[in-house]
């Protein structure tokens, strides 16, 4: 042999891995960390002034209402009134809709960031990255805006739109305080599930026109698991339906005011096993009907790419999200007054922070459920899901709707 | 004509429709790097799955050829970039058993504590990826997240994160101090309960058994006939393992257990390895606590290794399977031939046929199963 052996390479001295954090101190103990309270008094304070600003504003309904006796008091035309009136409303409903896609976007990425020990965005705007959304937005609005050599240039246009318009419109009865809503339908749940089943077209559209394998794949899923889930959904709120006795959301919103024994909210959701059940399968349901984990078989990424709108970009894929958000926030708005009691305080002697603060509270406790499911849960497989909905959630749609029937009979009150 | 055969291999009569061929891949999220997939697709379901493999192709047999015996070393590192520890093993394996040497006893207890850490953080990325595969995101951050620590361990030790070059001919490339050894301890105290935290969130989901409980079955008789080795070897009930089956490194001396498989389902091969993942922190826990003291490189390498004409094979139970090394020497200062039988490329091949009759859905959770590592499939 030649030669003596290598000496081994002695390391002294401060290597990176000595001063990097290692989970291994804050699993110990996270509440003694200083970043944790401070985080939790952050949160606390937030909410408090929040409701502060609520209580100091009181009913947005009645603002409503001052502002629109002080149109009509300017003297135009009744029909000029009524067209100015409808335009505003229209505007603050679309504004809800494009400003809950910024939040509920910021909002999404910091959930799944603090559930994955990340902190997600937290340098645009400075504060935790609130601007975030913004800066992406116009970021999108200036990307080049793709259509594939493959694409039906006209279909591939109009998808979009054909997916977001029936989305804005569905919010038209819904409710986002006690009587504070852009219309007041007397069929409103029936027109909200109708106009929330249109934008399946939308969602087919984009997968058939953009030439791609994939997004036909993703659009003809998304067709089957959509038009499928209509069923369970409109049929999981019978019952909820049956106790009210009306399709419109404020008689829905009002029935459930009251507390039983002086202290237990009269929420459709606390109704023995009924209530509980009919929430689960109506949660179910808006889950799988907004396209969102585990039901996102539409998009499923590890599958198909990105689905229906692989071949979409700019502003085209972002009114995608748009709808989805849409959607999301629609489904939250739907429980809360469907089994949340609507504007009701949870508790006898919260009246006084207004019945909007409550709403939009309860509905963003439901995003969140959205939210938490997106990032716990594993994707099922798409005949799975056929199976869930026809031989599991729809079977016991109906047998609740006959436990419902079941009880007022009983009850004697119908 | 072998289409012909996956074709006709389809049971019962069907309706007549037209079939779809898609591309799923290179550049596809979930193929784990560069593979290509061809399927013809009837409807959702896989009529014909094609993989083609080659867009890593580096040549690495060939370079070696071009190198000193001990810069070869480096180029192990880049096979199974996930696994670079047990890679550098199987090739200083060979080259020690050219010259008929053997590592000194602190040397052989390091390999094992590096290659069942290294199995361990290769698992990690196992667990993330296929979580992801099946669309639960999250595992995969707690995964890396753990992975991150057995990375800080390695870069104390040796200085690098992913291609280490650390097990050399002879012996290892440095030494751990006490400081280390506390860190590692550390670390597998840590281990555990994240493991048990993994089986309540993934491993017993009810929609991640359903994806992965009777998808991908592979009888132990097929397996074997593919030639699989490794956890999906072992997910399908054959309980061989290189560690055991013809020890090195004195993995005799320590006491662990070969976690087999049932049915060889996509579960089972996941559940093998987080199996694996606990013995592999026992054996580092025992290697710790035996660690004996002395040389790190032994005097029988050279620092200019020129072993005498003749070949030599060397195999080690690497974390996707059975890696094994076959070096041939004709005296000079570069390797004459060295061929690599690297098991992704080997487990790879069996896709063509237990994916056919699948749906599109299972492609992934197929795949992912399998465990690839392209940088070792195409070398």
């Amino acid at each position: 042999m030649n030669g003596p052996a290598a000496p081994a390479v002695k390391r002294t001295g401060i290597m990176l891995s000595a001063t990097r954090y290692w989970p291994t101190e804050i699993w110990k103990s996270p509440w003694s960390l200083p970043r944790y309270r401070a985080g939790a008094a952050w949160l606390a304070g937030i909410l408090l002034g929040i409701c502060a600003v609520g209580a100091a504003a009181g009913e947005l309904s009645a603002w409503g209402g001052r502002l629109l006796a002080l149109l009509e008091s300017t003297g135009l035309p009744a029909y000029a009134t009524a067209w100015i009136w409808l335009l505003f409303k229209l505007a603050c409903v679309i504004g809800v809709i494009v400003a809950n896609g910024l939040w509920a976007v910021w909002w999404e990425r910091k959930i799944s960031a603090h559930m994955q020990s990340r902190f997600g965005p937290m340098y645009a705007g400075g504060f935790h990255g609130w601007a975030q959304t913004i800066f992406d937005t116009i970021k999108l609005l200036l990307k080049e805006d793709v259509t594939p050599a493959a694409a039906d240039r006209v279909m591939h246009a109009l998808a979009p739109v054909i997916a977001i318009a029936p989305c804005v419109m569905a919010f038209a009865p819904v409710l986002f305080g006690t009587d504070l809503a852009a219309a007041n339908l007397d069929i409103g749940v029936l027109y909200v599930f109708a106009f929330a089943g249109v934008s399946v077209i939308g969602v087919v559209m984009a997968g058939w026109a953009s030439g791609n394998k994939y997004s036909l794949l993703g659009g003809l899923r998304a067709a089957a698991q959509i038009v499928s889930y209509e069923l369970p959904r409109g049929f999981s709120v019978v019952p909820v339906l049956m106790f009210a006795g009306s399709l419109d959301l404020a008689v829905i919103d009002r029935a459930q005011a009251g507390y039983w024994l002086g202290f237990l909210p009269r929420w459709f959701i606390f109704y023995p096993v009924v209530g509980q059940l009919s929430f689960l399968f109506f949660l179910i349901a808006s889950v799988a009907e907004t396209n969102r984990t585990p039901f996102d078989i539409p998009e499923a990424e590890s599958e198909l790419v990105a689905g229906f709108h692989t071949e979409f970009s700019g502003m085209k894929w972002s009114l995608f999200f748009l709808t989805e958000y849409g959607y999301v926030l629609l489904s939250s708005f739907l429980l809360a007054v469907f089994f949340l009691g609507g504007g009701a305080a949870p508790l006898p002697g919260l009246g006084f922070i207004p019945s909007w603060i409550w709403m939009t509270g309860k509905a963003m406790l439901m995003m969140f459920v959205f939210l938490w499911f997106r990032w716990t849960f594993p994707r099922l497989r798409v005949d799975q899901l056929m199976d869930f909905n026809w031989k599991f959630l729809l079977p016991w749609c109906f047998a609740n709707i006959g436990l419902a029937g079941l009880i007022l009979y009983l009850l004697g009150t119908r | 004509m072998e289409t012909d055969r996956l074709i006709a291999s389809e049971p019962g009569p069907e309706l007549e429709s037209d079939t779809m061929f898609i591309n799923m891949g290179p550049q596809h999220p979930s193929t784990h790097g560069v593979l290509r997939l061809g399927l013809t697709l009837s409807g959702e379901v896989i009529k014909r799955a094609a993989p083609d493999v080659g867009y890593l192709h580096r040549g690495t047999e060939k370079l070696m050829e071009t190198r000193s015996w001990s810069q070869c070393v480096v180029l192990t590192d880049r096979w199974d970039y996930c696994s670079a520890m047990t890679s550098n093993l199987a090739f200083s394996l060979a080259v020690e058993k050219l010259l008929g040497a053997e590592a000194p006893p602190r040397a052989q207890a390091l390999r094992v504590i590096m290659c069942e850490l290294n199995r361990i953080a290769s698992h990690l990325i196992f667990l993330g990826t296929y979580g992801i595969d099946i669309g639960a995101l999250t595992p995969f951050l707690y995964a890396f997240r753990e992975r991150e620590m057995i990375l800080d361990l390695y870069e104390r030790c040796c200085g690098a994160r992913l291609t280490y070059n650390y097990i050399r001919p002879g012996g290892v490339a440095a030494d751990v101090d006490e400081g280390w050894i506390a860190k590692c301890r550390e670390f597998l105290e840590y281990l555990k309960p994240r493991l048990d935290e993994y089986d309540a969130l993934l491993s017993f989901n009810p929609i991640f058994l359903a994806r992965t409980r009777d998808i991908g079955l592979i009888s132990a008789e097929t397996a074997v006939h593919w030639g699989l080795s490794g956890p999906n070897l072992r997910g399908s009930g054959v309980a061989y393992d290189v560690r055991k089956a013809e020890p090195y490194c004195g993995y005799e001396n320590y006491d662990f257990e070969v976690p087999v498989g049932r049915t060889g389902s996509c579960w089972d091969r996941y559940f093998c390895r987080v199996q694996e993942m606990r013995q592999s922190a026992r054996i580092v826990a025992a290697a710790l606590a035996s660690l004996p003291p002395g040389e790190l490189r032994t005097k029988a390498v050279p620092r200019v290794v020129k072993p005498a004409a003749g070949e030599a094979y060397a195999h080690v139970e690497a974390s996707r399977g059975d890696l094994g090394i076959l070096a041939v020497s004709d005296g000079g200062a570069a390797p004459f031939r060295v061929h690599v039988k690297a098991p992704c490329f080997i487990n790879l091949a069996i896709l063509q046929e237990i994916l056919v009759g699948k749906k599109v859905a299972d492609v992934v959770a197929v795949m992912g199963s399998i465990d690839i590592v392209l940088g070792e499939v195409d070398r």
